[in-house]
């Protein structure tokens, strides 16, 4: 039954893929459905990938891993490479719905992808069978300089009246959750309620001082300076930096969460050998910096520092961190449907509580 | 007008459509409503309405949808009347400009406000130039209230003002002939032939403020959740289609009594007329 109203949902979509697949004459060989993050790539690399390989790429795109899951799992449309994050790998193979890689056919991903990466990413996928790393980033805050005068290292400036009306926070249930899951002491990935329900508690006590719950819009906010503070992702950090001088970013002494988003290739993938040209394109040092001039997010990829020109980046430790700042951090794992669920419905209490 | 033969042809269209795009998604949303995951009878994902703070977020929304519905009726009654007494072609320009927000998209209106009311934005930026203290407008209920208010006014001056217009001028000139006033005329001839306008424009300012997600997602910061943004994030985010259209037969049933409330009041009006 689901299947169906998915079908019918989805339905428009699958007919226009189908439409721009027929249209690329023998489709068999050249084609590669790619499902990716919003605006997640430079449109000039699939520019040069068609021509280097002659393999036309379909791309959609998608806004929260949640809201990819399902079109993925239902079959509705069949996609050759998605771009997930670390948990909702661990989700996808889990649920037996990504197949894994065959790393003979990926030499740039060997050659170029840093170890340690493919070693943090062991926490999803336990023997990196299934996911290339692609982008990754830490989580911190950034402040206003002008307006912060006490030191920024701990998340519970958070909670300092001071700045009521002027702190911005994340807008999901595992990254709101993280933060007072970690000012506890405890794991980002922790299941016992009790702990949760704390953390819950404490999210709610710190409502009143928050101005809003935010996603894509914190950029804007921070750069116009409509708040002091904000919980925000390593890669909008630095585009806020860039646009807005007075502000600086901080990752908490506590801890905070490494994520990483790889490249993967779903299990009922038409064109597997185009899906791993495709993968290990995106792993090739000279395209990989063109994502990174276009992203900001910083990238696994060794050969990318020696190749950016851009003077500013080449130097931000936001962009470049060294070891220090992200060894020893930890990375979501999938906790099981069960206790999603609960994340999810204790973020949702926060959120209504008045 | 037409035979039944040729009548029946003619409405099979919108009765293909109505049973396509709108009987058969409502059995869908009603099955999945009252059945649990492997398809059993339940009402436990009703039931859920009093749990996590839900119940919250509906008496949220029924009272925001309220309040932004007497503001409407409110500010369109003076409108229209004042419209109506005017010579006709003055008013089509009048009412035009009120129409015109429906012109625009309402997402990018409701955007609009975002930037008028932020803390940094035009209003508080005015205030400043003025030596005056910055208010904190966004985030708040008065902000979702604005935000549905801008939307839906129109939706509220348009029956109103044909309600108001199909009043025959005459019944007015024979009771100002009898010497009533303008107070009496008004209580007793205008403001209960304008009743079935004002009654939908009721229904058409309250049921989408109370469904709506987008005005509260934007005005109210994440912050203030209304019953619509609970049934969106079960939908997007929580990926549970019977919690959420659980949710929304509930909605509906709200709907449903509001408008069942709304014609019998209606009814009764018209027999008082007739007495």
């Amino acid at each position: 039954m689901k299947k169906f109203l998915m079908l019918l949902l989805v339905g428009c979509l699958a007919l226009g893929i189908a439409g721009c697949g027929s249209g690329g004459g023998d489709k068999k060989e050249k084609v590669v459905y790619v499902y990716s993050w919003g605006d997640y790539l430079d449109p000039e690399t699939l520019k040069i990938f068609e021509k280097e390989t002659g393999i036309h790429v379909i791309l959609d795109e998608y806004d929260t891993n949640e809201s990819m899951y399902p079109r993925v799992a239902e079959g509705a449309v069949h996609y050759d490479v998605i771009c997930p994050s670390d948990y909702m790998i661990q989700k996808l193979i889990s649920n037996d719905l990504i197949q894994p890689l065959d790393f003979t056919k990926l030499p740039d991903a060997k050659k170029y992808i840093g170890e340690e990466f493919f070693k943090q990413a062991e926490s999803f996928d336990p023997e990196n069978k299934y996911s290339v790393p692609y982008c990754w980033g830490t989580v911190g805050i950034i402040y206003d300089k002008t307006k912060v005068t006490d030191p920024v290292d701990s998340w519970n400036i958070l909670w300092n009246e001071k700045y009521a009306g002027q702190i911005l926070m994340q807008d999901s249930a595992r990254d709101a959750l993280m933060i007072p899951l970690k000012l506890m002491g405890r794991s980002l990935n922790e299941t016992d309620e009790n702990y949760l329900q704390q953390a819950k508690a404490m999210l709610v006590k710190q409502k009143p001082l928050v101005q809003a719950y935010v996603v894509d819009e914190v950029k804007d906010k921070l750069i116009n300076s409509e708040a002091a503070m904000g919980v925000v992702f390593s890669g909008e950090a630095l585009i806020i930096l860039e646009e807005n001088p007075n502000m600086a970013f901080a990752i908490p002494k506590e801890g905070t969460n490494f994520w990483i988003d790889g490249w993967v290739i779903t299990k009922d993938a038409q064109n597997v050998d185009n899906a791993h040209k495709f993968i290990d394109f995106m792993c090739r040092p000279d395209i990989a910096v063109m994502n990174f001039d276009y992203l900001g997010y910083s990238t696994p990829n060794i050969g990318v520092k020696d190749l950016e020109e851009n003077e500013t980046y080449k130097n931000s430790p936001i962009a470049f961190p060294s070891p220090e700042v992200y060894s020893g951090q930890e990375t979501y794992k999938y906790l099981g449907n069960k206790m999603d669920e609960y994340y999810n419905k204790l973020w949702m209490e926060v959120k209504v509580d008045k | 007008m037409f035979s039944r033969g040729i009548r029946n042809i003619l409405l099979t269209p919108f009765l293909i459509w109505a049973g396509l795009f709108i009987f058969i998604p409502l059995i869908f949303i009603v099955w999945y409503g009252v059945t649990d995951y492997d398809g059993s009878f339940s009402l436990k994902h009703m039931g859920l309405i009093f749990e996590h703070g839900f119940w919250d977020a509906f008496e949220l929304s029924i009272s925001l949808a309220i309040i932004s519905t007497l503001i409407c009726l409110l500010m369109a009654y003076p409108l229209c009347l004042i419209l109506t007494e005017r010579q006709r072609d003055n008013t089509t320009i009048i009412s035009l400009l009120f129409i015109l927000p429906l012109w625009m998209n309402s997402l990018l209106s409701t955007m609009a406000w975002q930037t008028i009311l932020e803390g940094n934005g035009i209003i508080n930026q005015l205030m400043r130039l003025l030596g005056m203290p910055a208010l904190q407008m966004i985030n708040t209920p008065g902000a979702i209230v604005l935000g549905m208010v801008y939307n839906y006014l129109p939706y509220m001056v348009l029956p109103l003002y044909i309600a108001l217009t199909k009043i025959d001028r005459r019944i007015l000139e024979a009771a100002r002939d009898l010497g009533a006033n303008y107070w009496q005329t008004f209580t007793k001839i205008i403001l209960p032939l304008s009743i079935p306008g004002a009654i939908s424009g009721i229904t058409m300012v309250f049921i989408p403020a109370l469904t709506t997600f987008v005005i509260s997602a934007l005005l109210g910061g994440g912050k203030l959740l209304l019953i619509g943004n609970i049934i969106e994030q079960e939908f997007t985010f929580q990926y549970d289609w019977h919690v959420g259209c659980a949710l929304s037969v509930i909605l509906m049933i709200f709907i449903v009594l509001n408008m069942l409330l709304t014609t019998y009041f209606e009814k009764s009006h018209e027999e008082e007329d007739f007495k």
